[in-house]
């Protein structure tokens, strides 16, 4: 009883700070991200106050796990969900942005313009999409590799909704204009320290349930989502200091200019790639690929090789963001060295990954969520090529500033983060809800099509359009001019701006299909379908043809 | 083999685990930032760079706001096309007061670091509020929005303070007439004062075409015209500072 007033009491300070901060806002912004704020606050104080319940007869959103005998699944079924909503919204938007370059009257000043709303994307797809479901794994993973339920099952609640108040905070503001301009930590500071609370909430759950564990070794795929988490800590806190103008507005200066803000901020911008859409994913390939193929990984050896080098190798790489700008020449270098060096446990950790597949190779014929897998797997070995080649400097001195930049990163982030969330949201919809089998297996098979179509579109046109655009920047003629005009540049690449549209369109209707498949599963509802095995077995036709005449002196 | 039985005592103990990767994971962070700020030719030392005058940046605010980063870059590498199309490769010092730096990634437009003067206050309002009008191919947004609203800022004194305390070397007197300085540098009307004195090259104007009213055009005008005028690349004394800056 004590606890639960406790706990309401703390929302409504926080609903009374909000309105506070509402009547004194500098800026209407802030008083618009306050009243979200406020009305979260009054919704969790409802909540908290409904689902106080001596007798534990309620269900509903908080609900607690009925005993210790159970995994505590709720906040991954939401998770879930939410990962399939997120994923929804950023590729919708992504292909509103991809078709304002195509056709620039699609921007709507001032809300929708392209500036506001590419930011809203790359949120969208990375934190919503992206977090969502590494959030939601690894509740599941920890849960399962340490035979322990979940360690402070409120607090992960907390996690949970707290981590959505941070993205309806974060695009909230990029339509209004609230933003830093620092790729990848746009929000600003109230954001920020939102979701450092939120991510310490994370860390400690997450802990919790290790220290729980029933296990006495700790999972390899716990590693890497411990290394994801602890970094991504540390990155987020160093890259967002900064100073707000005045508590009750939404603008702040960070503390960093001009060279080192460039610096931290790419040192931030790499790890994001190289903690939140590889470490934290690599632990869902860990935990995934060995599940769906039944069998176990490939390499313990080359497990712990590949984690070891992969977190100490990758913070190093921020520089190659930097190649042949006002950075001292020293760190451009040793960017690019550790780059090159990082295809090495990158290609290791595909290898444990594909080989793990060993024996059960039939299986890419026939599941399509093995076929999702390996395909991911593949792209994310591809991203890692392409990535230390991108960083050499003479191969970045074209490729920078292009959509070169823009092919790799959506090849890594369609194909490899992409299509193993996609293959972790079927894996775990019809075991979460207790179903006996997914609505359609064909479905999948068409998502991974039409999603594999979209990436070919995608990828291709940007890597043509990089290209063109890095070639004709630095086209000379023969009288010693430069032949191009920048905007010529631009005329250059419409056609390739519609393809890569086209390739948008293909990867949302791939992802409309899992909305449809997951909804009908949760349903609880099956489709009547023919099984997926190429080849259907019948049992008459499988003899020898036994000729006539024979069988005429068999019967005589 | 011993590496396996080493890592099985570490696998079986969280802390241990959670400490080796926290340290992992922060020496590369350490070696590279760090001596950014102690070396001291990270940053050239040119004659010339100035804290923005309160409406620039106000203007620059603007900028950020807009997230015109996401296709302008505002940093010339130094290759012969580069330096043909922009100007002069860009210099550390330039960006040294930028909270937060702009540098960009992606040129869907082209680079801004060198835009002042290049031309009229006129075309950058036409172009701001249909870009297509002045350069047909063009795919960037209309921002004629900026035109019709006031420049409000609640209180330009608490920003130069908050940018004085992270290090941008604002004076007393600067922060004191910040709001007055903010309007007078854009409205014909009003007297500037010392402005000019204690921002040396700042540009008093009408930017937007209309001196009854200072708009956000104004300001972001005001920034764009500021961009890359300040120091005298091709000045002697400067160009004795960039030999000695290696490597690029
Ligand atoms: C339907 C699918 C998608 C479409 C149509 C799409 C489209 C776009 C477009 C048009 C841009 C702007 C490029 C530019 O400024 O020239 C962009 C940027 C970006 N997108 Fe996507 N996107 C999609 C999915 C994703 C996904 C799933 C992710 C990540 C998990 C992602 C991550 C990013 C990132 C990180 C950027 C910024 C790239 C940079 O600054 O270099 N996108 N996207
Ligand atoms: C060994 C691994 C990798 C290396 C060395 C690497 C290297 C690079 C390089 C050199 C760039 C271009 C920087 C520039 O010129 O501006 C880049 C951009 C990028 N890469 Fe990778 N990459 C790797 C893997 C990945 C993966 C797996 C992803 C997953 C999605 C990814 C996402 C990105 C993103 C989002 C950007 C754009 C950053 C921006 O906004 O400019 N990278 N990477």
């Amino acid at each position: 009883m004590q606890a639960t007033l406790g706990r309401i009491g703390l929302w409504f300070a926080i609903l009374l700070l909000a309105i506070m901060a509402i009547a004194g806002a500098q800026d209407s912004g802030f008083a618009i991200q306050m009243t979200i704020v406020g009305i979260a606050a009054f919704i969790a104080m409802v909540a908290t106050a409904r689902a106080h319940d001596p007798l534990a007869t309620k269900t509903g959103m908080f609900k607690l796990p009925d005993g210790p005998e159970v995994y505590d699944d709720a906040p991954v079924r939401w998770g879930v969900i939410a990962t399939v909503f997120w994923g929804m919204a950023g590729f919708l938007v992504g292909v509103v942005i991809a078709l304002q370059l195509t056709f620039p009257q699609l921007n709507l000043e001032p809300y929708l313009n392209f500036g506001r709303l590419r930011p809203l994307h790359t949120s969208a797809v990375i934190f919503a999409f992206g977090g969502n479901i590494l959030i939601a794994t690894s509740f599941y993973v920890v849960q399962r590799t340490c035979r322990a339920q979940l360690a402070f099952p409120k607090l992960a609640r907390f996690v949970f909704w707290g981590y959505q108040l941070f993205i309806v905070l974060a695009a909230t503001g990029y339509l209004l204009g609230i933003t830093q301009s620092k790729e990848y930590a746009e929000p600003e500071w109230y954001v920020d320290w939102w979701l450092t609370a939120v991510w310490v909430a994370y860390l400690v759950v997450f802990v919790g349930t290790i220290v729980k564990r029933k296990e006495p070794h700790i999972y390899v795929a716990n590693w890497f989502y411990l290394a994801f988490i602890l970094t991504v800590a540390m990155l987020h806190v160093v890259n967002n200091i900064d100073l707000p103008v005045s508590v009750l507005g939404s603008k702040s200066y960070p503390l960093f200019a001009g060279v080192q803000g460039a610096l931290v901020q790419w040192w931030y911008g790499h790890n994001a790639v190289g903690f939140f859409l590889t470490a934290g994913f690599l632990a869902m390939m860990y935990y995934f690929v060995p599940k769906q193929a039944g069998r176990p990984i490939y390499s313990y050896r080359l497990s712990i090789i590949h984690f070891w080098a992969l977190i100490f190798l990758y913070i190093w790489a921020g520089p190659h963001h930097l190649h042949y700008t006002a950075l001292p020449d020293w760190a451009q270098t040793l960017g690019m060295v550790f780059s090159v060096m990082l295809w090495m446990p990158s290609w290791g950790g595909m290898i444990n990954g594909l080989m793990t597949l060993n024996g059960a190779w039939d299986k890419v014929r026939t599941d399509p969520i093995i076929r999702m897998l390996v395909m991911s797997v593949a792209f994310y070995g591809m991203s890692t090529f392409e990535g230390p080649m991108m960083s050499i400097k003479s191969v970045n001195s074209l490729s920078h500033y292009t959509d070169w930049t823009i092919g790799h990163v959506h090849s890594g982030a369609l194909g490899w983060n992409g299509m193993i969330s996609f293959a972790a949201v079927y894996f775990l919809t019809p075991r979460l809800w207790k179903r006996e089998r997914l609505f359609s297996l064909r479905m999948v098979n068409w998502h991974f099509w039409l999603a594999t179509a979209g990436i070919v579109f995608y990828a291709g046109s940007m890597w043509v359009a990089g290209i063109t655009q890095g070639l004709m920047w630095r086209e000379y003629g023969p009288d010693g001019y430069l032949v191009n005009s920048f905007v010529e540049t631009v005329a250059a690449l419409h056609p390739m701006y519609a393809l890569r549209a086209i390739g948008g369109v293909l990867y949302l209707s791939g992802a409309t299909l899992m909305v449809v498949n997951v909804w009908m599963t949760i349903k609880g509802r099956q489709r009547e379908e023919a099984p997926m095995t190429s080849a259907p077995y019948d049992a008459e036709l499988d003899r020898p043809i036994v000729s006539a005449p024979a069988l005429a002196a068999q019967e005589a | 083999m011993s590496m396996i039985s080493t890592h099985k005592k570490i696998e079986r103990n969280v802390t241990v685990l959670a400490g080796l990767a926290f340290i992992t994971v922060t020496i590369g962070g350490i070696v590279e930032i760090a001596p950014l700020f102690w070396i001291d030719n990270t940053i050239e030392k040119v004659d010339g760079m100035r804290p923005y005058t309160p409406l620039e940046q106000a203007g620059r605010d603007i900028y950020v706001r807009e997230g015109c980063y996401v296709c302008h870059s505002q940093m010339i590498r130094p290759f012969r096309d580069e330096q043909e199309r922009y100007g002069h490769y860009s210099l550390a010092a330039e960006s040294m007061y930028d909270h937060p730096f702009q540098w960009g990634s992606k040129r869907t437009g082209p680079d801004l670091a060198r835009v002042g003067g290049r031309y009229s206050d006129a075309w950058h309002v036409q172009h701001l509020t249909n870009p297509e009008a002045v350069v047909p191919d063009s795919v960037m947004p209309k921002y004629g929005f900026l035109a019709d609203t006031d420049l409000h800022v609640a209180d330009m004194k608490a920003n130069l303070t908050a940018l004085n305390r992270v290090g941008v070397p604002y004076t007393k007197a600067d922060i004191e007439k910040a709001d007055t300085d903010l309007m007078a540098q854009a409205d014909p009307n009003a007297d500037a004062g010392d402005l000019e004195k204690r921002y040396p090259k700042a540009q008093i104007r009408d930017f937007d075409g209309n001196p009854d009213r200072v708009t956000e055009m104004d300001a972001l005008i005001a920034y764009l015209q500021v961009l890359g005028t300040l120091v005298d690349v091709n000045a002697p004394a400067a160009q004795e500072e960039l030999a000695k800056e290696k490597g690029r």
